[in-house]
């Protein structure tokens, strides 16, 4: 499990999913930035391969300048688009179709909610639209709760991630459930990407602590004062938490060991 | 975008991302999405529920009382 090469902070490290390597394990939205330009100069700080975005109506109002692709460079980072919004299984395969009719990749970032309040995850329609769109031949990365059997039962549909919240979208509540978080990781054979909760640096280095392979956010960096700054802790959070976890921490007392000799003091 | 000055110029109603327009008859996906000033190679086309491959914009054409839905991705998480 521990790379041989930690100490260099340089290691190959790669987040794998569905058979193709990230170079990073943090993965970013595009939404809720105050404009495009600190939009896109975040992502870059984020350090973030693949990025989600999302499919809407053109607003036949507005310059065609709205459209994501006009800043962000489909060269230079893997979109990963999403189905935000939808609260009906039919209505997130139609969006995941519409998705890769885009000619990008045939890649989904399946959400479907089932209340407006929580923004939590409708999971008996999630898994219904996972099995439609895996048999479509998608590459489904499965928005869920912190619950394991749905986790096991994603992964059984063919999800190439199963993505369990760390707290309700939008929150920055952080991991609430650390304890369920690390059980869906130890059952699964699946990679495990916690998406949505995260609200600063230390919320992303205690969710790669658990031991997950990722993390996803977008209102921690977009909704920072300096998005760009943030952008930039969320990467060395990333990357600590991951490398904290791979080199195991040490057991936990409420008792207090010195760190130094107790022999050789002075009379 | 509706071209009055042409002589004879027809036009149909269609129904596009829920508002109901006016448009030119007989004109193809293609032409009618470049009537909006959108580049076609980044919208995706929906048809009457059916998503229609860009391969196929310049040879479908718009007829009244078409559905049309024309998306593409912006920012999101």
């Amino acid at each position: 499990m521990m790379p041989t090469h930690i100490e260099t902070g340089a290691i190959r490290d790669p987040l794998r999913v569905g058979n193709r390597d990230f170079s990073s394990r943090l993965i970013v939205g595009t939404g809720k930035y105050p404009d495009n330009d600190t939009m896109v100069k975040a992502v870059r700080a984020s350090g973030a391969e693949m990025v989600t975005v999302a499919v809407r109506r053109v607003d036949l109002d507005r310059s065609r300048e709205e459209g994501i692709l006009f800043h962000l460079d489909p060269e230079e980072f893997f979109l990963l688009p999403n189905t935000a919004g939808c609260y009906t299984a039919a209505a997130a395969v139609r969006y995941a179709r519409l998705a890769r009719a885009a000619g990008f990749n045939e890649w989904v970032k399946l959400e479907v909610i089932g209340d407006q309040a929580t923004l939590l995850p409708d999971t008996v329609a999630t898994l219904a639209a996972a099995k439609t769109l895996v048999d479509e031949g998608f590459k489904v990365m499965a928005y869920t709760n912190e619950d394991l059997i749905m986790a096991l039962r994603l992964e059984d549909a063919g999800c190439v991630a199963v993505m369990p919240l760390a707290s309700p979208i939008g929150s920055g509540l952080g991991v609430v459930n650390p304890y369920f978080i690390r059980e869906i990781k130890r059952r699964c054979d699946a990679p495990i990407i916690v998406d949505a909760g995260v609200g600063t640096a230390s919320d992303a280095c205690i969710t790669m602590e658990q031991g997950v392979d990722g993390v996803l956010m977008n209102t921690a960096i977009a909704a920072a004062d300096d998005p760009v700054a943030m952008a930039h802790a969320m990467r060395l959070a990333t990357r600590a938490g991951r490398l904290a976890y791979l080199a195991g921490r040490m057991e936990a007392k409420e008792i207090a060991v010195p760190s130094s000799p107790t022999r050789g003091m002075l009379e | 975008m509706i071209d009055k000055g042409r002589m004879g110029a027809q036009t149909i109603h269609v129904r596009v991302n829920g508002k109901e327009i006016e448009i030119e008859s007989g004109l193809s996906v293609q032409e009618f999405v470049e009537s909006l000033d959108l580049d076609a190679r980044l919208i995706v086309v929906e048809l009457n529920r059916q998503i229609l491959s860009r391969d196929s914009f310049g040879d479908v054409r718009v007829s009244g009382g078409d559905q049309v839905e024309l998306v593409h991705f912006v920012g999101g998480g």
